[in-house]
């Protein structure tokens, strides 16, 4: 089944409440983002999800040279970081849109659709 | 090649082409392979066709021929591939004849070039290249850009189509409704890119027929879907009035001043007899009507009278207040006030049209339609600086040069 990448961003600086208003709409994100991935794995689309630190706490790595050379701080500067993401699979396109935009109303924040690479894309990668 | 030659190829490319393409899809799961077997196909009839003579079939013939050519890719491709899988597929018997209009290839087709995944310019180029069989350069043509550009737009939806795994088939009846009103959406665009078409040609024939062709394929899948047949009627109706709204001299011709005698009467009729059958289904106790079939009853008020000073004014304001009801924009009560300014006066429409300048500045017709209601109430310099914006804005030569008229035409 196509697997799909389904990424939430949010600003670079974080309130004390993550990315919510008050304490309280944090928990009602929380409880209804937990709930979704209870749904997601009851129905068989959950492949793995979790939130990320602030980007603020990202190191980058070029290992590409002799020695490893560290950067602190995220690869790209932006305004708006990856702040979690759910591994999914589904049927098609129309079914991972459906369930990003659950997604998406019970973690208060857009979501990005993408799909991995598949065995036959890979081949066709490979064949070109 | 005669006539009678190059008139088949000419039918059968607009009759089957969207049938073949569609078939080639659901068989091979590959957009890609599809356009270009079908393509093979049709350039095969070109070179076969005026020396074999012309097929007793040749939506079937078409298709045969299309069928080899995919399987002699995938046999090429096949050889460099271990897995010979996708021949495999060959050797399945093709699912059996669709059952139901719900069941017709084309309407999957269409759904997937249509779909909201893609951009609204990618969903236009694909819908005219995989079912309106133009090619690459006519839609690049249409449109005003370099050929590739459009072959590269083309090319990077399908890649989308396939790695995203965006589905061949018809929506389930939860989504259909959304589903359809995106379709028409991308039908009544390309319409209106050619009715008003920007650049130095003022009407794009090409795509108001292509656009009205497709409309006529969706009806003829979908009859008894309202809005579809709304959008049928209504570009019938807009397009029975094409020869009387160009001036031989390439000038807008307004309602007002079109003459009416050029009106193609069996459009008309064909039109008229659609918003009828509508009317007929909504009285039966039908949905009602959405904002494509009041859009078409209007143009049907205005195609029924003999004059302007005839027209049925007050149905035409009251037609306008329910599409408010289903569309508020500013642009439905633009044109509300423009027939409320011909049943109570230009003052009343005048005062109507003032409210929407917030919304409606950067907009043409905003300032085209202030400039006639302050022309009709002697307000000369306020017109004239109303005209200058508006041919300011305008893309369409043709209404540039009424526009320009027009202000030309004032007193002091």
């Amino acid at each position: 089944m196509p697997r799909y990448l389904m990424s939430v961003f949010g600003p670079a600086e974080r309130t004390d409440y993550g990315n919510y208003g008050t304490k309280e709409d944090m928990l009602q994100a929380f409880a209804d983002t937990g709930a979704f991935n209870d749904k997601l794995q009851r129905d068989g689309h959950f492949v793995f999800a979790d939130g990320l630190e602030p980007a603020s706490t990202a190191t980058t790595v070029d290992g590409q040279g002799d020695q490893p050379v560290f950067t602190d701080g995220p690869y790209l500067e932006a305004k708006e970081y990856l702040g979690g993401f759910w591994v999914i699979e589904a049927a098609d396109l129309d079914e991972a849109l459906a369930l990003a935009a659950e997604g998406s109303k019970a973690c208060r924040g857009k979501v990005e659709v993408r799909p991995f690479n598949t065995e036959e894309s890979l081949k066709a990668m490979l064949e070109s | 090649m005669t006539d009678s030659v190059e008139l088949a190829i000419t039918r059968a490319h607009h009759e089957e082409w969207a049938r073949v393409v569609a078939g080639l899809a659901r068989r091979f799961g590959d957009l890609d392979i599809a356009e270009d077997a079908a393509a093979e196909a049709f350039a095969a009839a070109v070179e076969r066709w005026p020396s074999d003579g012309i097929p007793a079939n040749p939506g079937g013939w078409l298709t045969t021929t299309a069928t080899r050519k995919a399987i002699d890719r995938l046999r090429r491709e096949s050889q460099r591939d271990a897995k010979y899988q996708a021949a495999q597929m060959l050797y399945d018997e093709a699912p059996p004849e669709p059952r139901g209009p719900l069941e017709d290839d084309r309407l999957r087709l269409v759904f997937t070039c249509c779909h909201p995944a893609l951009a609204m310019e990618a969903r236009i180029a694909l819908t005219l290249r995989l079912i309106g069989g133009l090619t690459v350069d006519e839609i690049a043509r249409a449109f005003l850009v370099q050929e590739t550009t459009m072959a590269q737009r083309i090319t990077r939806a399908k890649v989308k189509i396939k790695a995203a795994h965006i589905p061949y088939r018809v929506p389930s009846e939860a989504d259909i409704r959304d589903r359809l009103a995106g379709v028409l959406a991308v039908i009544y665009l390309v319409f209106n890119e050619g009715y008003l078409a920007g650049g130095d040609d003022p009407l794009r024939v090409d795509l108001t027929e292509e656009a009205i062709r497709l409309g006529r394929l969706l009806h003829n899948l979908l009859p008894d879907d309202g809005e579809v047949t709304g959008l049928l009627a209504l570009m019938i109706l807009a397009d029975a009035r094409r020869a009387a709204r160009v001036s031989r001299a390439g000038e807008l011709v307004t309602l007002a001043e079109q003459d009416r005698g050029a009106w193609d009467r069996a459009l008309i009729a064909e039109g008229h007899a659609l918003v009828r059958e509508r009317i007929a289904a909504v009285a039966a106790g039908g949905p009602p009507p959405g904002r494509y079939q009041l859009q078409a009853a209007i143009n049907a008020v205005h195609t029924a009278a003999p004059s302007l000073a005839d027209t049925d004014w007050s149905q035409i304001v009251s037609l306008y207040d329910r599409m408010a009801a289903v569309d508020p924009s500013p642009i439905v009560r633009l044109n509300r006030a423009v027939a409320v300014a011909e049943l109570d006066g230009a003052a009343v429409g005048l005062a109507e049209v003032d409210r929407l300048g917030d919304a409606l500045d950067g907009y043409h017709a905003f300032h085209a339609t202030r400039a006639d209601l302050l022309r009709r109430l002697q307000r000369s310099g306020e017109s004239r600086a109303a005209y200058d914006r508006a041919i300011e804005l305008t893309g369409n030569s043709a209404e540039r040069a009424y526009l320009t008229r027009r202000r030309d035409q004032l007193g002091d």
